[in-house]
């Protein structure tokens, strides 16, 4: 593991990706400390961290889009699996290293609040741990796009899709609302929900069988509540989706409140995306 | 040090191998042989753990490929078919990350490397980066990698393939090096290298296993016939009819020309030589001989025969079966005219 993630570190930053990352992040932030502290006169870092974030949908999948399907494409993936090393110590060690070229540009914002303090009294509670939830929001959404490139060969691939899928993360929340919290609206997004499912399982397993168990699975204990008790179904979908808005999660720690469910959530986040990839990674051998 | 029990592996309806089993013993140099597509990578694959078998069993040197892979692959070092480097790094950083990753301790670490390094030639070429070098050197750090860890067995999937001929004797007498100490599996489709460099052959047909032998064995089981060419001066009938008292000829077939001689093709057993009595009839006869010459079925006929499953049809100088019954059965009348 610790072999991977030197050589993965190391070729970060051999390679552009890595400093374009770092570039990006430290310019934008500066632009917005610059924007909101400086010129704007606030004393609050959280703000400026707050508009930082959209950046992320461009720059994270820059970052992730090698990390495993640049592998795929040139066949060294095959080293990895004949190397005497679990698969979940090479993702573990490829994604620490894409942590670590985070840390980077993270530990220069560290010094920024301290820079503040120069031109007024600075809230370093509040600026820090919105510093920490800029890092776990980083960390989980990189989480997901190594999951994204480990789905393909093509890099380009892998960052389009990883920009599309930041991009409906980051508008979860306006989704969430359009969708009307009635018990029936909800039990039918369910019903559509577990449709897809078993359509993905379909579409690996090529398993006709798997597939309608699955549907049949997820969808009769969902009718059967919903006649026993709708009431259930009030408002569930859109509860669902925003548990998907990955980026909200955030804006609790901007608001000056550290959150530990928000903590815990991307720490989840970080190791479901991260047991995905293992789990790709093996099913090739398996292919 | 590695059983393979009927392995199988069936990529959606396609079987790319199908029940095959064998065993290697240390110290030799295996060579897998068979034709493009017949299963000799899906099978490293499988013993080298990269790929999971649909149903069989490897063991390395006791160690189930599946159940306690990391100490089967600790015993293997291999080198795919696409030598897998990282282009970025220079040839030093790559083996330093790839002995670290095996788990060698740094000290036993820079020594190996050091020795891989001399024995793959790769002095003048560990700065560079990878990207920069030509095919050659590729595979030699494709090989060097595969050694490091000072794993007991050793395979190479085709570990010439594109390489100029100089460079592919070097890696040949690499490989040989390799084979005295350690054991040695090596793929290709060209019978050349492995009757060049390995002790023993298994030769793979359609995903199955039709030989398991050593080359010298080889040779001398499979082909029942030898072929005979002889260049005669004389009457093609007065020829035959002598040919006819020759006991162990099995066939006979014209081979046409433009020099008023008649050339002859025959198919005689191997378990005698037929010269002498071919030359001592003709001699009765009057014909004049004016040469002979015998022979003897190579690896590559074997080769063919095995993996075509239909006998030597293909090899182009091999007549067709029909023609060859046809002459079988002028043979047959010409001998019944002989007894009236």
């Amino acid at each position: 593991m610790i072999a991977i993630l030197k050589r993965e570190f190391k070729s970060y930053l051999h390679n552009v990706s890595g400093f374009i990352f770092i570039a990006f992040l430290l310019l934008f932030v500066g632009f917005f400390t610059a924007a909101q502290n400086l010129f704007g006169g606030s004393a609050n870092f959280a703000y400026a961290l707050y508009n930082v974030v959209i950046i992320f949908l461009l720059i994270v999948p820059i970052l992730t889009m090698r990390a495993i399907a640049e592998e795929k494409h040139t066949r060294t993936d095959q080293l990895l699996y004949s190397l005497p090393i679990r698969m979940s110590s090479v993702v573990i060690g490829k994604y620490l290293a894409m942590i670590c070229v985070f840390l980077i540009p993270m530990a220069v914002i560290c010094l920024y609040p301290f820079l503040l303090s120069a031109f007024g009294i600075m809230h370093y509670a509040s600026a820090y741990s919105a510093i920490l939830g800029l890092f776990l929001l980083g960390s989980a959404l990189i989480a997901i796009c190594t999951f994204i490139s480990s789905l393909t060969e093509s890099q380009i691939i892998a960052a389009v899709i990883s920009f599309g899928v930041l991009l409906a993360f980051y508008l979860m929340n306006g989704f969430a609302a359009l969708i009307p919290s009635s018990p029936l609206a909800s039990f039918f997004c369910m019903v559509i929900l577990s449709a897809l499912l078993s359509l993905l399982v379909y579409a690996l397993t090529k398993n006709f069988n798997v597939a309608v168990v699955v549907a049949t699975v997820c969808v009769v204990p969902l009718c059967a509540v919903y006649m026993l008790k709708a009431s259930l179904f009030e408002g569930l979908f859109p509860a669902l989706l925003s548990y998907l808005a990955v980026f909200d999660r955030f804006y609790t720690f901007v608001y000056g409140i550290f959150d530990m469910t928000a903590v815990i959530y991307y720490l989840s986040v970080i190791v479901f995306f991260l047991f995905l990839t293992v789990q790709v990674m093996e099913k090739k051998r398996w292919s | 040090m590695i059983e393979v029990t009927h392995l199988t592996k069936i990529y959606g309806d396609h079987t790319a191998v199908d029940d095959l089993s064998f065993t290697i013993e240390r110290g030799k140099i295996y060579g897998l042989l068979g034709p493009n597509g017949a299963g000799k990578s899906t099978t490293m694959n499988i013993v080298t753990g990269c790929l999971a078998a649909t149903s069989g069993t490897v063991r390395v040197n006791g160690h189930d490929i599946y159940t306690d892979p990391l100490a089967a692959k600790r015993c293997i070092g291999y080198l795919p078919e696409i030598p897998p480097l990282y282009t970025d790094m220079t040839p030093y950083e790559f083996l330093t990350f790839v002995a670290e990753a095996k788990g060698v301790p740094y000290e036993e670490a820079t020594r190996q490397i050091k020795e891989v390094i001399e024995l793959t030639r790769l002095e003048e070429m560990q700065n560079r980066l990878i990207k920069n070098l030509s095919k050659g050197y590729r595979q030699r750090v494709g090989i060097a990698q595969a050694m490091l860890g000072n794993p007991d067995i050793i395979i190479l999937d085709e570990p010439t393939v594109g390489l100029d001929p100089k460079q592919i004797i070097e890696i040949r007498d690499l490989i040989r090096m390799l084979g005295e100490s350690k054991t040695v599996i090596l793929s290709s489709h060209i019978l050349a290298e492995i009757s060049a460099v390995c002790d023993h052959v298994l030769i793979i047909s359609h995903g199955k296993l039709v030989a398991n032998d050593t080359i010298a064995n080889l040779e001398g089981s499979v082909s029942e016939h030898n072929h005979l060419h002889i260049s005669i001066r004389g009457e093609l009938d007065a020829v035959t009819a002598v040919l006819a008292n020759v006991e162990g000829i099995i066939s006979c077939e014209q081979v046409p020309n433009n020099n008023g001689t008649l050339d002859l093709k025959l198919t005689v057993s191997k378990e005698r030589d037929l010269r002498d009595d071919i030359f001592f009839a003709m001699a009765e006869h009057k014909i004049p001989v004016l040469s002979m010459e015998l022979e003897e079925l190579t690896l590559e006929d074997i080769f063919l025969s095995l993996t075509d499953g239909e006998g030597t049809v293909s090899d182009p100088d091999t007549p067709a079966d029909g023609e060859e019954d046809a002459t079988g059965e002028e043979e047959e009348e010409e001998k019944e005219e002989d007894a009236q």
